[in-house]
């Protein structure tokens, strides 16, 4: 993701302190301003604006990243913070021609309107389901995806896409007919 | 935000030194409290240390119980398996409270210095003793202008200078379980029970805890629940999920052989200025059966002292509710104990 507007030095770049991230896999280096939040350091430094900033209060998930494997709200946190350690956005989940079944689910299941909550949904529900123990209900999921709103209430689709996701891991012959 | 020069610490020892005297200067561990509370202008630290590279990050059990480092993730202390197994009511209070993507980022420090959600403290634009001493106490609405929006405001422990809940579920099943806090100092270390861990507001609001200022939390301490100890946290909630308490009840009970209750310990949560122990609950179970009416008592006795304000006396009701039904709970046979 080199997009030239994007990573312009900060017009405080005299108090900026080297930060390396390193996200999907490849490294970036980049001076920042210590008060930059991993959010906009991935948004408005690194062009990786598929993770949306909702409330930046840590109270909607639509900023969710993977750190380390774990799911975490990325405005709640410096990218100063985060060096050293393997962040995945929802770039480093698939590309349009080869979607990861996690978002293919979303669109089979309608798991979004306007689409605003969906990268952190979608964030979340990967590490539910490739790094967490796996939900056993609906309920479970209903409440392990709790940190994620979604105002335009797609809800029902997005625990039809995970329990599928989950279903087809556990039986991937009936998931593949289903 | 204001800036800040960001340093990080390397040892508990470096954490303290890069620390000093200096009042600007805070540690940060997961920043689900600070960076909210700085974006909202609310902290203005100088310096922010970062300490999540002391080494405080495991858990370790030997007879005495469990210690934990101040470092430990909400989300690894809640999945751990013996307090799975033998502190119940922890890992119930933890999950019940956040998200799970706050919880990843949480510490164990942290959440004990969470401080308060109350609306007039985050808004610089109020009034609030806790932010600004002698500004006036804004969920009072006692000031021309100011409503005075209390309704998830404490009934226990209160002062006219502030009538803020404490928001923690963790913390309140620390004061059941009976953990202490191992704090470390420039002068020595010592360890505090988390009862005693929290102040009153009184005349002082804006002073929370016995943490000196100058002071690092290192860990806490779950010590061994008696043997055939059952444990429950509930919380009751606006929403089913990722919200803060309304109210919330964690209890540590012991049954004897007839079936009496020989050992209570009860915390409140969301109705008291301090993660609140109820002595008096306490005392009204180990004198009688336990049946419903039993329950209703000791209930009533935790909240004998309370005192309502303009929207929240809904919460004394709810509060005694909460605590009769985590009761009759934990008689039902089998129920809560641990193996
Ligand atoms: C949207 C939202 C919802 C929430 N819901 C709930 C809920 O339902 N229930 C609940 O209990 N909590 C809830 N929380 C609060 C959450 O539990 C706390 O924010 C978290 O536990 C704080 O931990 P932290 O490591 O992120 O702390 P930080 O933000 O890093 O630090 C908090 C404070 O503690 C100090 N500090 C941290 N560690 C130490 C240490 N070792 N020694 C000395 N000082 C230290 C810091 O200087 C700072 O002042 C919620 C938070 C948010 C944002
Ligand atoms: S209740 Fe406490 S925190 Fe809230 S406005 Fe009053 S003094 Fe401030
Ligand atoms: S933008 Fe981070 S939780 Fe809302
Ligand atoms: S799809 Fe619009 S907010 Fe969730």
């Amino acid at each position: 993701m080199d997009n030239p507007e994007i990573g312009q030095p900060d017009e405080t770049a005299d108090v900026a302190v080297p930060v390396t991230l390193t996200v999907n896999g490849r490294r970036h280096d980049l001076m920042l301003d210590p008060r930059v939040t991993l959010l906009d350091a991935l948004r408005n430094y690194l062009g990786f604006t598929g993770t949306k900033k909702g409330c930046d209060q840590g109270q909607c998930g639509a900023c969710t990243v993977l750190v380390a494997d774990r799911r975490i709200d990325s405005c709640l946190t410096l990218a100063v913070m985060n060096q050293d350690v393997p962040i995945v956005t929802i770039e480093g989940l698939g590309a349009p021609e080869s979607l990861h079944p996690i978002q293919k689910a979303f669109i089979e299941h309608d798991g979004f309107q306007c689409g605003y909550c969906t990268s952190g949904q979608i964030m979340s529900a990967v590490a539910l389901l490739e790094h967490e123990k796996p939900p056993a209900s609906d309920t479970e999921i209903r409440e392990r995806m709790s940190g994620n709103l979604c105002r335009c209430g797609a809800y029902p689709g997005i625990v039809e896409a995970i329990r599928c996701v989950r279903d087809a891991a556990r039986n991937p012959v009936a998931g593949e007919a289903a | 935000m204001n800036p800040f020069r960001y340093v990080k610490a390397t040892s508990p020892a470096d954490a303290l030194a890069r620390m000093g005297r200096n009042p600007g200067a805070r540690f940060v561990a997961g920043g689900t409290t600070l960076l909210d509370l700085m974006k909202l202008g609310v902290e203005t630290p100088d310096v922010l240390i970062d300490i999540n590279h002391l080494g405080l990050d495991g858990i370790t059990e030997d007879r005495h119980g469990l210690h934990i480092g101040a470092h430990v993730s909400n989300t690894d202390l809640a999945e751990h398996d013996s307090v799975k197994k033998k502190w119940p009511v922890m890992s119930q209070a933890i999950l019940a409270g956040a998200s799970t993507q706050l919880r990843n980022m949480a510490t164990v420090g942290g959440n004990l210095l969470q401080g308060n959600r109350c609306g007039y403290f985050r808004d610089v634009a109020m009034p609030c003793n806790r932010r600004d001493p002698g500004t006036g106490c804004g969920a009072l609405g006692e000031q021309p202008g100011v409503e005075g929006i209390n309704r998830y405001c404490a009934v226990l422990g209160t002062s006219p200078s502030c009538i803020a809940a404490h928001p923690s579920d963790m913390c309140v099943a620390l004061v059941a379980v009976d953990a202490k806090v191992k704090i470390s100092s420039p002068a020595f270390d010592r360890l505090e029970r988390a009862e005693d861990f929290f102040r009153l507001p009184g005349d002082t609001p804006q002073i929370q805890t016995r943490l000196g200022p100058d002071e690092l939390i290192t860990g806490i301490e779950l010590p061994e629940l008696p043997a055939g100890a059952r444990s429950m946290y509930l919380k009751v909630r606006d929403r089913t999920s990722y919200a803060y308490a309304l109210t919330s009840a964690a209890v540590v009970l012991t049954l004897d052989a007839k079936g009496r209750i020989d050992h209570a310990r009860v915390a409140l949560g969301g109705v008291g200025s301090v993660p609140w122990r109820s002595h008096e609950a306490e005392n009204a179970l180990l004198s009688s059966p336990p049946t419903e009416e039993a329950f209703r008592a000791a209930a009533e006795a935790a909240f004998a002292g309370a005192v309502p304000y303009q929207y929240n006396g809904f919460k004394i009701a709810l509060g005694q509710d909460t605590l009769v039904r985590v009761l009759n709970e934990l008689v039902r046979p089998g129920a809560g104990e641990r193996p």
